[in-house]
């Protein structure tokens, strides 16, 4: 470093005195990410949350184009096709019916799908809403609230959706209203804790000094900044609700044939199992297995993702 | 202490009381009489039968009878069995299902607490990583797939275990294999990342170099404190096997009180449906409200009664 002038050839001019950039003096060095982008770039980083994400994405596709696209029908029985194990025909076999396997695991897919992202953005929306009034009101209302949910939370969940779903007959419509009827109880909690926390920051507080209503405060300040817990929360959600339609379904709760849900799959695989049918079983209970597995682990990526403490 | 118990009292019996109207108005919700099916031709069997199950009464008087009858725990007749009551079958049935559930317990809390220590202990090791892919496949795999496959597997094809029924211990390990899988698996990975935490705070340093044997450090200074949060869930996940008894006891012919309950639903049972529902309900809000004392007892940093400046 001595000989610096020597080695390297330096002109005069590149010394001379910048001055002062105002305009930059306040940027901060670190590129600006936003929350999202940098949530993005950590949940691609975790491997098992990407290959959860994408097969649910070839999941979703499959449900919407498979059934169009199949050959088969599954609307009127085909008994010239009974009981076939897998072949190149029927990739998953039929079933006592002569239905293709195959095809109905996808249309159960549109069901599961279906069933678990309702009952989701369901308890997304009246959970946002009451737990976001409960926390930033406070107060008497507030306890008044918080009354109801633990009464509600002390319901057994399960039961209280096979009472309604005897009452208002099995339907994918009521399977939707009697799990979210119970559902919601959760999010709203979620919401309640977090506002609870975030409207008592600096940030909300100079929002307030600025002027700024309650309506806006709750748009721009404390929902974007509840969104993280709230998105993991729907997350595990949906798997949750797939798993109460197939377990009702199994007990006999569930839609009627034709149309066809995993659980509704399972359960009539059951009788059939021990006389070697195994494809009759293993495809719904394969495709229910890893949804919620897919689900779960992009629910746990996600945890860590949008969790601004690990942000690094 | 006492006034949390008390305040804690009133909230169950509340929400016990919430419960049984609500099954009772959604029962009555439902058109048409139970005896709708049974083309009883003669209308003085009808009124008879009506009058023998109270359904002649105003509705509010019913309710009156119903509520008295919740009070004193006795549902009444079932519909669909003749002389059966919701009583005699809750006796029959309760008892096997009440068996396997708590041995389903006991081998999920024992087993996923021991597995979730082991993978924290050794953390990132390879312990860690099966202990976690079995956590991840019990949670993912529902009860009634792994049930059907331990039967196929271990009882048809490998003819080990007996398939079906609930008559001596080896009956019971497959029915409890399936239903504890789940429950383990939860267990396992809630252990595991509070005793993560607890391993790095400064009075397990503290306790290592008093020179403690390790076992002693884990078993009396880490787990009790890592153990919590598994307390916390003992509640829902209470829930999650009473209702997960109604499958396994379908598909292992188990003659509990889950399986009466699915038939009361297949045969539209109203009384046992309402009085199965009203029980259960009771019962798990009970342990609920178990959980919650033993909580309080538990863990001292908890406040239950919140009075300001009390310590």
């Amino acid at each position: 470093m001595v000989n610096h002038q020597q080695n390297v050839n330096v002109p005069d001019e590149w010394f001379k005195p910048k001055g002062a950039d105002l305009d930059q003096a306040e940027s901060v060095v670190r590129p600006s990410l936003s929350y999202w982008k940098d949530a993005w770039r950590r949940l691609r980083k975790n491997k098992l949350a990407m290959g959860g994400l994408i097969f649910l994405v070839l999941l979703t596709l499959f449900a919407v184009f498979a059934p169009i696209l199949s050959p088969h029908n599954i609307e009127t029985t085909q008994y010239a096709n009974q009981n076939q194990p897998p072949s190149a025909t029927h990739w998953f076999g039929t079933d006592e019916k002569g239905w293709d396997v195959f095809t109905r695991t996808w249309y159960g897919a549109r069901v599961s799908l279906f069933v678990g992202v309702a009952a989701a953005l369901i308890d997304f929306f009246i959970g946002i809403i009451y737990g976001g009034i409960s926390g930033y009101k406070g107060g008497r209302t507030d306890s008044l609230m918080m009354r109801v949910i633990e009464i509600l939370y002390g319901l057994p969940h399960l039961l209280v959706v096979i009472l309604l779903m005897v009452i208002m007959g099995a339907s994918l419509t009521t399977i939707i209203i009697a799990l979210t009827i119970t559902g919601w109880v959760g999010m709203a909690r979620i919401v309640r804790g977090q506002v609870l926390q975030i409207k008592n920051y600096e940030f909300v507080t100079a929002s307030k000094s600025f002027g700024a209503k309650t309506p806006r405060i709750i748009r721009k300040n404390l929902l974007p900044n509840t969104m993280g817990p709230i998105i993991v929360q729907m997350t595990l959600t949906v798997p949750s609700a797939i798993f109460a339609e197939a377990f009702l379904s199994f007990l006999g709760l569930g839609i009627a044939a034709p149309f066809a849900s995993w659980g509704v799959m399972a359960n009539d695989a059951l009788p059939v199992i021990l006389s070697g049918h195994w494809w009759r079983l293993f495809f719904p209970a394969f495709f229910i297995s890893m949804t919620m597995f897919a689900f779960n682990v992009l629910g746990d990526g996600m945890q860590d993702a949008l969790d601004p403490k690990l942000r690094g | 202490m006492a006034v949390y118990i008390v305040k804690r009292f009133a909230m169950m019996i509340a929400t016990i009381f919430i419960i049984a109207t609500l099954t009772f108005f959604l029962m009555h919700a439902i058109p048409g009489s139970p005896f709708d099916e049974e083309r009883t031709s003669n209308p003085t069997i009808q009124a008879n039968l009506e009058k023998f199950y109270k359904l002649d009464q105003p509705v509010i008087v019913q309710y009156g009878h119903y509520l008295k009858s919740v009070a004193t725990f006795d549902f009444g007749p079932s519909i669909k069995k003749p002389n059966e009551t919701v009583n005699s079958l809750l006796k029959r049935g309760f008892p096997i299902s009440a068996e396997l559930g708590l041995i389903t317990i006991l081998v999920a809390v024992l087993s996923g607490i021991t597995l979730g220590t082991f993978a924290a202990l050794r953390h990132n090791g390879i312990i860690d990583y099966m202990a976690m892919a079995f956590a991840v496949v019990g949670i993912s795999v529902p009860n009634f797939v792994l049930a059907t496959l331990l039967i196929q597997q271990l009882a048809v094809n490998w003819q080990i275990l007996p398939p079906a029924t609930w008559s001596s211990p080896m009956h019971m390990i497959l029915p409890t294999l399936a239903l504890a899988t789940g429950p383990t698996a939860i267990i396992a990975r809630l252990t595991r990342s509070s005793m993560l935490e607890v391993l790095t705070q400064d009075y397990m340093k503290m306790a290592r170099a008093k020179g403690l044997s390790p076992a002693r450090i884990v078993l009396r200074h880490a787990l009790r404190n890592a153990l919590m949060p598994v307390v916390t869930i003992m509640g829902t996940m209470l829930a999650g096997i009473l209702t997960g008894t109604f499958v396994i006891e379908k598909i292992f012919a188990i003659p509990g009180m889950g399986k009466y309950f699915v038939d009361s639903i297949n045969n539209r049972d109203y009384p046992v449906i309402m009085g199965t529902t009203v029980f259960y309900s009771a019962f798990l809000v009970f342990m609920l409200f178990l959980v919650d004392i033993v909580y309080g007892f538990l863990d001292p940093r908890i406040k239950l009664h919140k009075k300001e400046g009390d310590a």
